[in-house]
């Protein structure tokens, strides 16, 4: 019985390390599989992923997980000291500050998921296209990303912000708007390695057109530092997104907003700790383990490493 | 029949012929003329090598031919048409090319299935599944190859995958800039051998740009010897291999190749 069973992981784990993948996806799963295999070897990325995945956990299951309303008032039970009642204590208006904490964590993904999906690919596009081709198109297109980047980031969100109107939207648009520039460079200096390889020769030379090639050739060798730059930059983005919260810029009360949280406990800082300290602690955690996934990320993705 | 053809108008036999091509890199000032009015031909179904030291310009003139290059001017006749600036996909699937590095010349992130299976997509060719694993009996790979990376396989294993992906369109000629050069010495007989024998089967033309001229006399017919951009001599393999040479260049480069002559070494010594 047991031995059957230990037959079967045995032949699982040889058909998921085969150096002889049988199908296109055979050969993407042992890779991936390995990827996994060595990215598990490492204890601070693993806790990293385990804090994100805590995050998603959170936002999914708010609702069991949260033990009051995040938006009930209750004056009667105004700065409560932390206690069994309310674990984190209760905020000026009486709310009880774990579950606004538990019910921000959605907020925080929702900011981190646009951002990180559209900053980095917008900036892949804009740079591997003046990478690629060069000439006048590479001039403006870095010039115009060199006046973004010639910016203070809080300072262009700010406007940007103040331009559109405050909330959460508009927020999530400054932070965007202000994070494609890096993308942007690293695409360009990766491509400008790859472009002179004798791999795009040889696509060239299949007569592949531009689009083409960057797509299906340099993305896939470029998105790599790309992921590792975006793990490491969303834990500015957080900080960012908080600082337009704090300024009163980004979502608005009473969104239970961590950055918005700690702008509101700011005036009982020194009497009720806790009322911005939680918050605070929320984000660190977040952006810990955003930096801690990176780091590991980048051990395993980086092409210049001794892998591939 | 003259070995080379200066004018426009070409013998059809001459799969590949070049009339007064100049090549240069830069603008401007730093303008550098790398290949100064090479002219010569290839006949069909042979091969034709092009030898010279490094920075002779030899891998230049491929490059041109093959339209990665596009500063250049005079004339290049490719089975029979005069070739302009930029190539259609059509021109690609008669003319291909193989690398020098099979180590830069594969995707590091594809699998040898992609990048056999690619040039076939391009060109919407359909049946892939039996011409990759007819390709790859040609070649000699293991199907078993199939979907591995190339980082998984060794250095003649890539130029075997460069091959295969240069033959799969069924192209007529076939540029070959160094295509042992990275390899060690007896893999070099293999692929020799190897594409000794795909000529035979398949009636190609080859070009082949080679420093070694032990390659060339193993490979081609008749041979150019370059130095500085410009062709000192073109010259018979049977004459090479006499070693009757008529330019001072290539006799020096031909006496290079007969190794460190300890007598000769010896007489000078006395002088």
């Amino acid at each position: 019985m047991t031995d059957t069973a230990q037959s079967q992981t045995q032949s699982w784990r040889q058909w998921l390390t085969t150096d002889q993948p049988t199908s296109r996806r055979h050969a993407k799963i042992v890779q991936f599989y390995l990827g996994w295999l060595s990215f598990r070897s490492n204890l601070l990325a693993m806790v990293g992923l385990f804090i994100l995945l805590l995050l998603v956990f959170t936002w999914l299951f708010a609702p069991f997980i949260a033990t009051h309303d995040p938006l009930a008032q209750d004056l009667g039970a105004r700065l409560l000291h932390p206690s069994m009642e309310h674990y984190f204590g209760t905020d000026a208006l009486g709310r009880d500050i774990y579950s606004r904490i538990v019910y921000g964590a959605g907020i925080t993904l929702y900011i981190v998921t646009l951002v990180a999906v559209t900053a980095p690919i917008f900036g892949l596009l804009v740079g591997s296209l003046a990478g690629y081709l060069g000439g006048w198109v590479d001039v403006v297109l870095m010039r115009i990303t060199d006046i973004f980047l010639a910016f203070p980031k809080l300072i262009l969100a700010l406007a940007f912000v103040s331009a559109l109107g405050a909330g959460l939207e508009n927020a999530v648009l400054a932070l965007i708007l202000t994070a494609w520039p890096p993308y942007t460079r690293i695409a360009r200096a990766e491509t400008l390695t790859i472009r002179k390889s004798e791999f795009i020769d040889a696509v060239r030379m299949q007569g592949a057109g531009t689009m083409h090639i960057i797509m299906r050739h340099i993305w896939p060798l470029c998105v790599s530092s790309i992921i590792v730059r975006v793990t490491l930059d969303m834990a500015g983005v957080l900080l960012t997104a908080a600082g337009l919260g704090f300024l009163g810029l980004g979502a608005q009360p009473p969104t239970p907003e961590w950055g918005a949280m700690i702008s509101f406990g700011r005036k009982f800082i020194l009497d009720h700790w806790w009322v911005a300290t939680m918050p605070g602690l929320a984000i660190f955690t977040v952006s810990l383990g955003f930096n801690l996934l990176g780091d590991g990320l980048r051990d395993l993705l980086d092409p210049k490493g001794d892998k591939s | 029949m003259p070995l080379l053809e200066t004018g426009p108008e070409v013998e059809p036999e001459f799969a590949v012929s070049v009339s007064n091509l100049n090549v240069y890199f830069g603008e401007g000032r730093d303008t550098f003329q790398a290949v100064k009015d090479v002219s010569f031909a290839a006949e069909r179904g042979d091969t034709f090598g092009l030898v010279g030291e490094s920075g002779s310009g030899k891998s230049t003139v491929l490059r041109a031919i093959a339209g990665l290059i596009e500063d250049w001017d005079g004339s290049i006749n490719v089975a029979g048409q005069s070739i302009g600036k930029t190539r259609s996909k059509d021109f690609f699937k008669n003319l291909q090319m193989v690398f020098q590095d099979p180590y830069g010349s594969l995707h590091p992130r594809h699998t040898i299935d992609r990048i056999l299976s690619e040039p076939l997509l391009l060109h919407g060719i359909g049946d892939v599944n039996n011409r990759i694993n007819k390709i790859m009996d040609e070649v000699g790979l293991p199907h078993s190859f199939r979907f591995r990376f190339s980082h998984q396989l060794s250095g003649g294993q890539r130029q075997r995958v460069a091959i295969a992906r240069a033959l799969i369109l069924e192209p007529s000629i076939i540029l070959l800039d160094e295509p042992t050069s990275a390899l060690d010495v007896s893999v070099q007989a293999e692929i020799l051998n190897l594409l000794k024998d795909l000529q035979a089967e398949h009636k190609l033309t080859y070009v082949l740009v080679s420093h070694n001229l032990a390659v060339i006399a193993h490979m081609c017919s008749q041979t150019a010897v370059m130095n500085a951009g410009e062709i000192v001599e073109v010259l018979n393999i049977d004459k090479m291999s006499a070693l009757e040479a008529d330019h001072p260049y290539t006799q020096q480069l031909l006496s290079a190749s007969m190794g460190y002559d300890a007598d000769k070494a010896a007489a000078m010594e006395l002088l």
